[in-house]
């Protein structure tokens, strides 16, 4: 008893000393060490059924039919020689934050790390990511950095007016689109989205497509169909399918965002581009619009020939119904083919694509974007990192894997998949239209209300409670 | 007898010293300083910043402290979507309280009969308690994933179907009914209980029940057995005892459990997560999703802190009683 008591005298002061250390100690920043839970994130991503997944995060793996990207890169490397001269050389440090932990994606980052490597020998990259929650961990986590003045030196966001947020805390990089030539191969109308009061903030590294159809051929072949051009053609398609007892059109809503994906697709077939893109300007008329009620209804016509378990399976569920036969279509981003390589799944036999009914000849955007952080630590390494982003190699290097398509038109469109190949034409021609649910066109806060807005309206179609809840959510689109 | 009293004196002003700075207190004091100070910031510190928050304007990555009283409140509260998840909570806690109690109970009276492998049956029924939430949540939502029934259901009503009882076929965690589904004038969510919800419940009661149970066999085996007896030898029949002596003797138990169980289902987030995600619709979306969705995808951190206090004060009503009970059986004592 006594000699435990001194024995406890003696421990106190190292505990204190202990406690005070660990209060003290800086918040170190995450840094690789939790990509270690990448592994894990990936089978729970795989197994598809489980954790919230959104497109940039999902498990879409990579399509690989294309050249292997190391090749790539060392082919361009007299390219990448002249255009380090101006980078940052010698040692030092860069840090890169993201969530794109698993899959393609972290491959596709990797590979725009390598090209960086080869550009800029000596650079340590840090490469920051935090796995969860389809970004909205890294959002938090991010979000303490900020206010505690520790940024990263440059961070993922979403390409467009999702940036608002963040625009306190970034450097308007409107020169360097000029200085490296990126508003010659950008398309006019994406820089355009792209501007904030102004100013361009980010970079983009990539495009995907939301308003996409995918459809399964063996059963439009066996039932004579042609996938639907307008929205009243999809009626009768899915008229014809339900008759056969096939679900007409596959839908999710586990990871709350398949509802208003598909009401996005149809606003922007209501609406067209140039009235579609009013809708988000945070105008409270344009949604006083009667076309709104009208796109209401048509969704909720849609709905009754959707999957009456939608609530309980997730996207990429859907997708695999197609790919199963089991439903003849679904409407989801391009994320999908990735979704439907990784299944083994092949095009123009297991899947098919179009643009999704009434959207034709329009590119429903949305891109992940770097941006440079103010008082960034390692500001001439951040600006090579950007150079790199917005490169031909960078993008040609990241897009294959990632599945997805450049942001810039000069692409080499060799390295890509059929599908992508088909994108980067659609995309070089098709009017440009912002897209709301994935961060293009609207902020953060107003997504979450957009979202559930539209859960609602999936379980429980009532069209005057929808259009009011969209009126009352117009104040979130400047915030 | 003058000498006595000086010695009484001085040896009651030693003991009095010696109470408040013997070197076993300064020992303790300092063992217990870290940790309050600790708790006082990371706990307490903390529920007050967050009680501040919820006071301002802040939405957005950048902190924005301008004043702006109960606002926020009263912006939750209005909102059909914190309604809903007011309702849901209440429903799913007292179902779950009902559920773990009442089954706990049972299966701590069946293996307190002395059954024969009666530690197996223990370790069965509280092994539950050992698997996160998660895994529950995950495990459960395939079970109660109905498919497109009746032609090509999936987990339970795959089973229902396979056994001939198709009949029982439903909708389960996608049914978006509330039943009996009254409306109030003022209020925005529809009253009733949540038929998703169910689905949930049952999982959670499967989970926690053994819990529940644990509790109550180490209170019927604490019941001194001379107490029964005696009650038999009066001519008590085996209800009459169990209704007169065990149950009142386990109501500190009861209480416990209520405590325990009780934050637990408010605070409930993971496994609704994981098992509806919140829907269909928000008809299983509870407040701590709420929380979680409005502070950190919305960025609407003001709004996300008065939700987290309200939280707060729904525990807090379920445990101050209880510390008060407790406090003062502590005195009779």
């Amino acid at each position: 008893m006594l000699y435990a008591q001194r024995w406890l005298r003696l421990f106190a002061p190292f505990a204190i000393l202990a406690m005070l250390l660990a209060a003290c100690g800086s918040t170190a920043p995450s840094t690789s060490s939790e990509s270690s839970n990448a592994s894990s994130n990936a089978s729970s991503n795989a197994s598809s059924n489980s954790s919230a997944a959104q497109p940039t995060a999902a498990a879409a793996e990579a399509p690989t039919t294309a050249a292997e990207p190391t090749a790539a890169t060392s082919a361009e490397a007299p390219t990448a020689a002249t255009s380090s001269g101006s980078t940052a050389s010698g040692s030092g440090k860069l840090e890169i934050f993201s969530w794109w932990t698993n899959g393609g994606e972290a491959d596709g980052l990797n590979a725009m790390y390598d090209v960086y490597k080869q550009q800029n020998p000596g650079i340590e990259i840090v490469n920051a990511t935090v796995a969860g929650g389809a970004g909205t961990n890294a959002k938090a986590v991010l979000q303490t950095r900020l206010q505690g003045n520790q940024p990263p030196d440059s961070w993922q966001v979403h390409a467009g007016r999702e940036t608002l947020s963040y625009v306190d805390y970034l450097q308007p990089l409107t020169q360097f689109f000029k200085d490296e030539g990126l508003d010659k191969v950008m398309p006019k109308l994406l820089l355009d989205q792209l501007n904030i009061n102004g100013e361009i903030y980010t970079v983009p590294v990539n495009i995907h497509r939301s308003n996409m159809l995918w459809y399964n051929p063996k059963i439009f072949k066996d039932n004579n169909l042609t996938p639907p051009k307008t929205l009243d053609e999809f009626f009768t398609v899915a008229e014809a399918l339900k008759a056969k007892g096939i679900t007409p059109l596959a839908m999710g809503g586990k990871d709350g965002f398949e509802a208003s994906h598909l009401f996005e697709s149809v606003l922007l077939a209501t609406f067209g581009p140039d009235d579609y893109t009013k809708l988000w300007t945070g105008d409270e008329t344009a949604w006083a619009d009667e076309r709104v009620l009208t796109a209401i209804n048509t969704m909720g016509k849609m709905l009754t020939y959707a999957n009456s378990d939608r609530s309980a399976i997730g996207w990429a569920d859907a997708a695999q119904m197609v790919i199963d036969g089991k439903a003849g279509m679904t409407i989801m981003g391009d994320w999908a083919e990735g979704y439907f390589l990784s299944k083994g799944a092949k095009g123009h036999e297991d899947y098919e694509w179009a643009a999704s009914p009434g959207t034709d000849g329009v590119f429903l955007w949305l891109s992940d974007s770097f941006g440079l952080a103010k008082g960034a630590p390692h500001p001439d390494a951040a600006t090579a990192w950007l150079k790199v982003c917005g490169s031909k190699e960078g993008q040609d290097a990241f897009n294959p894997k990632k599945g997805s398509i450049p942001a810039r038109t000069d692409a080499d469109k060799s390295k890509y998949d059929e599908y992508l190949q088909w994108s980067i034409d659609q995309f070089g021609k098709d009017k440009l239209a912002p897209s709301a649910v994935h961060g293009a066109a609207t902020t953060n806060t107003y997504q979450t209300a957009f979202h559930n807005a539209l859960e609602v309206f999936s379980a429980n179609p009532d069209a005057t409670a929808l259009a009011s809840a969209l009126t009352e959510a117009v104040p979130d689109l400047t915030r | 007898m003058q000498q006595a009293r000086t010695q009484d004196v001085a040896a009651s002003g030693r003991a009095r010293r010696r109470r408040w700075l013997t070197r076993d207190r300064a020992t303790a004091l300092l063992m217990i300083t870290p940790s309050v100070i600790a708790i006082a910031v990371f706990v307490y510190g903390f529920i007050g910043w967050t009680g501040y928050i919820s006071l301002t304007k802040w939405i957005g990555i950048k902190a924005d402290y301008t004043f702006v009283g109960l606002q926020n409140y009263g912006t939750i509260f209005n909102a059909l979507r914190f309604q809903t998840d007011i309702r849901n909570t209440i429903v799913f806690t007292a179902f779950f309280l009902i559920g773990c109690l009442g089954l706990g109970l049972a299966l701590a009276l069946m293996i307190d009969s002395r059954v024969r492998g009666e530690a197996i049956f223990r370790s069965i029924y509280i092994f539950p308690m050992a698997i996160s939430f998660i895994v529950t949540g995950v495990v459960w939502a395939w079970i109660f994933t109905p498919g497109k029934f009746p032609q090509d259901p999936t987990g339970l009503n795959l089973l229902f179907s396979k056994i001939g009882l198709g009949f029982l076929q439903s909708a389960w965690i996608t049914d978006n009914r509330v039943l009996p589904g009254y409306i109030l004038s003022g209020i925005k969510a529809r009253i009733g209980v949540p038929m998703a919800m169910i689905p949930v419940i049952v999982a959670a009661v499967w989970q926690m029940s053994g819990f529940t149970m644990a509790m109550y066999l180490a209170g019927l085996r604490g019941i001194p057995e001379e107490l029964r007896e005696a009650a038999r030898v009066d001519g008590a029949s085996e209800w009459q005892v169990f209704q007169r002596i065990t149950l009142p003797l386990l109501q500190p138990i009861t209480l416990s459990a209520v405590i325990i169980l009780g934050h637990i289902s408010l605070k409930i987030f993971d496994l609704v997560l994981t098992m509806t995600g919140g829907g269909p619709g928000n008809a299983t979306d509870v407040p701590g999703i709420f929380v979680y969705d409005i502070t950190f995808n919305a960025n609407k951190i003001a709004q996300g802190a008065a939700a987290a206090v309200v939280m707060l004060l729904l525990v807090a009503v379920l445990i101050v009683p209880y510390l008060i009970y407790n406090a003062r059986t502590e005195v009779e004592r």
